[in-house]
């Protein structure tokens, strides 16, 4: 069973998404599903999320293959958006289907804290003053740490 | 020529995205064709050099040759 993994360059509806992974994975009791949205914030008029197409979608595959790897899944989505968003455009999906819902929780939260912290994207805000780069959250790591202290 | 490819914040201080410079290309190479603010960030820490899709484990060891693209890599924000 390979992960179904992509980077997409135009807005998508995460809920048919999962809808639709979940119908392709009977066979699985529990389906569980992780949007990031741009958050609507008063400052923030657009988020644009560059990458590096050499390392992006090859790191995004590799985490797909740690997850699968980690916890009994019948499948796996990881999807991610570059470009242009505005505040309430969905920027990542990720779902994971498993015979048993608490590899799915798992298997949910390991990949989208690994994504948040490791995956090859840069992000910048547009506000009123201009563009921003952001810098990685401390949080960010603080949550990768977890699963390097307490094996799942 | 070597392509070099700036991403994140180094694309807005490089001026562009990409630029070509003659080959073949090495670190102190790298170093000297940039301006000297653009270079300190290029030789921190926090910044990842990859030769044609592969992180340099020391990118001081660059060698770059004609028709080579190398990315300047800065921290990752992020998913």
């Amino acid at each position: 069973m390979g992960a179904d993994i992509r980077l997409l360059d135009a807005p998508f509806a995460p809920g048919a998404a999962v809808d639709a992974f979940a119908a392709a994975h009977p066979q699985a009791g529990g389906i569980t599903s992780f949007t990031g949205q741009v958050r609507l914030d008063s400052d923030v008029l657009a988020l644009e999320l560059s990458h590096y197409a050499p390392l992006t979608l090859p790191g995004m595959t590799a985490l797909g293959e740690q997850v699968l790897a980690r916890w009994p899944l019948a499948g796996l989505l990881i999807w991610h958006r570059t470009g242009l968003m505005r505040p309430g455009e969905p920027i990542v999906l990720v779902a994971a289907a498993a015979r048993h819902r608490r590899d799915a929780f798992q298997a949910a939260d390991y990949a989208i804290d690994h994504l948040k912290s490791d995956a090859w994207f840069w992000k910048r805000e547009q506000r009123a003053d201009g563009w921003h780069w952001i810098e990685p959250r401390e949080q960010d790591h603080a949550d990768l740490a977890r699963w390097r202290e307490s094996p799942a | 020529m070597v392509t070099l490819v700036f991403l994140g914040r180094l694309a807005g201080q490089a001026g562009g995205a990409t630029r070509q410079l003659p080959a073949p290309l090495d670190w102190a190479g790298l170093l000297g064709a940039l301006d000297t603010v653009l270079a300190a960030q290029i030789a921190s820490d926090r910044v990842r050099l990859a030769l044609n899709g592969a992180l340099l484990a020391d990118k001081t060891q660059l060698q770059a040759g004609d028709g080579d693209e190398v990315a300047l890599l800065p921290p990752v924000s992020g998913g």
